[in-house]
């Protein structure tokens, strides 16, 4: 391997490499964090721009007191299970399909990740537009086939329900992919044993399909997670910024308003960095737990 | 017996179905916008839900093009997306290679790092540079643009880069090293070459994300002049009621290189995707 060539060679360039790109990251990313961080222990807001000192803890305190953030906490979380839930049960089970000898497959296919190709803003206006209470093609489409009108975007659970909705099919085609890329590694013959064994469809999905398919998913179910609770195109461009009247927020989107339109820098800052460390601790532990990180290095 | 493959006749058609169903689910929304584009002036807010609306014209996009700044807005789109593209192809083909190929001090810790980053709430990174461009009245500038969106899209290109340096066979730089090629020159001429295929892939990736990047743009770009397509669209939006198909023309120009592109790089986008995890 590349022990054999001289070490400090090998180590020069490697930095050559690596260099430009994790400097990059460096100022657009390391620096910003450091930053938010020490914004975070601050009084930094509208009033207080320039002249802003360390208050300590202070924000993180307002932030873990505030009813509003353990409310909008708990729906994120739902958000983020029942997104999960739909992404990873309908991209398995359509994968499954996929897998199997049907003409037409490779045409379903290039159909069915049509979702993930278009671009995440053009997927949720376009989603708000066919949410319009007059004019959306949802309301109409409900109303003609059941005579029922639902007021999509007028109640806080209706604008969840519409979010959820845009983020279903937004998000499945990615875990069919992953799926279907696990399900062409498992080989032929696993089934035809089990087939002579006797075992039922089921007793092959939950013995052969289900514990070969679990190392490739753990990984894009762990990223899945991540990106879903931090999801905000979809989220503020569906409810138009947490329409009605700031219900329909998850913890991203919340953030960003309390940032972006009342200016409360340092709470946004604090909050913010709780929002990281709950990610961190649920995906460490869910890495462990899973191992999904031997697979990808 | 069955192969396992293999669907009974009742089971094909109970698959037909369910594919169709999703099928149906997946483009609806692509035709529904579709058809509000061809809606003529007079009909835009109309109720009816034909997929081809009656008096179909196309004269949402002449005005977008000849009455509306959409033109502008796609030329700065494509200038911000394909310098984004160049500058994190170049990187994350060469951080890549190093993370593939070499061993070195705080290469774990560098890897980690990466993912680490994709934890971060988009307010984390985007106040403080949003604070520091209020300080040093840096607002409307492309340069900062260009530099989230490289950074944005680094930490995925370089784990992509790396995972398809990892198939490639460590012999064919051994030969060329015995032939007394330079460690430069196998990287340029013998690995590069090799890794076109994740090139491209990369390159597709960081352009998507440039060109679909709403948010920062929106916090750091207020010159109507400098909007990109999502900025420019979401004006469309925001008054929904008049400019419904200027909307959906605009959508419907903005997405079609991008699905294309998508759908016909695809089979290399999944094969790339799942190699990483599969060799576990």
């Amino acid at each position: 391997m590349a022990s054999g060539v001289g070490e400090i060679k090998v180590n020069r360039l490697a930095y050559l490499y690596t260099l430009p790109a994790l400097t990059v990251l460096a100022l657009v990313v390391l620096y910003p964090f450091v930053y938010n961080v020490v914004i975070s222990f601050s009084n930094m807001n509208l009033a207080h721009f320039r002249d802003w000192r360390l208050i300590g803890f202070q924000n993180y305190l307002t932030v873990l007191k505030d009813r509003s953030f353990w409310y909008f906490f708990l729906k994120t979380v739902l958000w983020t299970a029942l997104n999960l839930i739909f992404h990873v049960s309908i991209g398995v089970f359509l994968a499954l399909l996929l897998n199997k000898d049907l003409k037409g497959k490779s045409f379903y296919r290039t159909i069915l990740i049509l979702p993930w190709a278009m671009p995440q803003y053009i997927t949720a206006l376009t989603w708000r537009g066919m949410f319009n209470s007059e004019y959306g093609a949802i309301p109409l489409l409900f109303e003609r086939w059941f005579g029922i009108s639902i007021p999509w975007m007028t109640t806080e659970w209706g604008a969840f329900t519409a979010c959820l909705i845009t983020n279903i099919w937004l998000g499945f085609p990615f875990m069919m992919i992953i799926a279907l890329g696990g399900l062409q590694s498992i080989p032929d013959e696993l089934y035809e044993a089990a087939e002579i064994d006797g075992a039922s469809p089921w007793l092959k999905f939950r013995h052969i399909t289900m514990p070969l398919l679990k190392p490739v998913m753990a990984p894009a179910v762990t990223l899945g997670v991540i990106w879903t609770f931090n999801n905000f195109n979809v989220v503020w461009l569906v409810s138009n910024g947490g329409e009605p009247s700031d219900t329909t927020h998850i913890l991203v989107s919340w953030v960003y308003k309390t940032g972006f339109t009342y200016f409360r820098f340092g709470y946004a800052a604090a909050f913010s960095m709780i929002i990281f460390a709950i990610l961190l601790i649920f995906s460490w532990n869910f890495i462990k737990r899973t191992r999904a990180v031997e697979a990808v290095y | 017996m069955r192969k396992p493959r293999e669907l009974s006749t009742s089971g094909k058609i109970a698959a037909y179905i369910i594919l169709s169903l999703f099928a149906l689910f997946s483009l609806y929304p692509v035709l529904n916008v579709f058809s509000v584009s061809l809606r003529p002036g007079d009909r835009l807010l109309s109720k009816s839900l034909a997929i081809i609306p009656e008096n179909a014209t196309l004269q949402t996009y002449q005005q977008l093009f000849t009455r509306e700044p959409f033109l502008r807005w796609m030329f700065n789109s494509i200038l911000v997306s394909a310098i984004v593209t160049v500058v994190s192809v170049a990187l994350a083909s060469t951080a890549g290679y190093a993370f593939s190929r070499y061993r070195f001090k705080g290469r774990s810790a560098a890897m980690v790092g990466l993912i680490t980053t994709q934890m971060f709430p988009v307010t984390m990174l985007l106040l403080p540079l949003f604070i520091m461009l209020i300080k040093i009245k840096a607002y409307d500038n492309y340069s900062g643009l260009i530099i989230a969106y490289a950074a944005t899209a680094l930490p995925f290109a370089i784990w992509q880069m790396k995972g398809y340096y990892d198939t490639i066979p460590y012999s064919l730089e051994e030969a060329a090293r015995i032939d007394g090629c330079s460690e430069v020159g196998i990287f340029w001429r013998i690995v590069l070459p090799l890794a076109a295929p994740a090139l491209v892939i990369t390159a597709l990736f960081s352009f998507m994300t440039a060109w679909s990047e709403y948010l920062v743009a929106a916090v750091l770009i207020q010159d109507q002049r400098l909007f990109t397509l999502p900025l420019g669209l979401k004006t469309f939006q925001s008054t929904m009621e008049v400019s419904w198909g200027l909307y959906s023309a605009g959508a419907v120009i903005v997405s079609l290189p991008v699905v294309v592109l998508f759908l016909f790089l695809s089979r290399w986008l999944i094969s790339g995707l799942t190699l990483g995890s599969v060799k576990g």
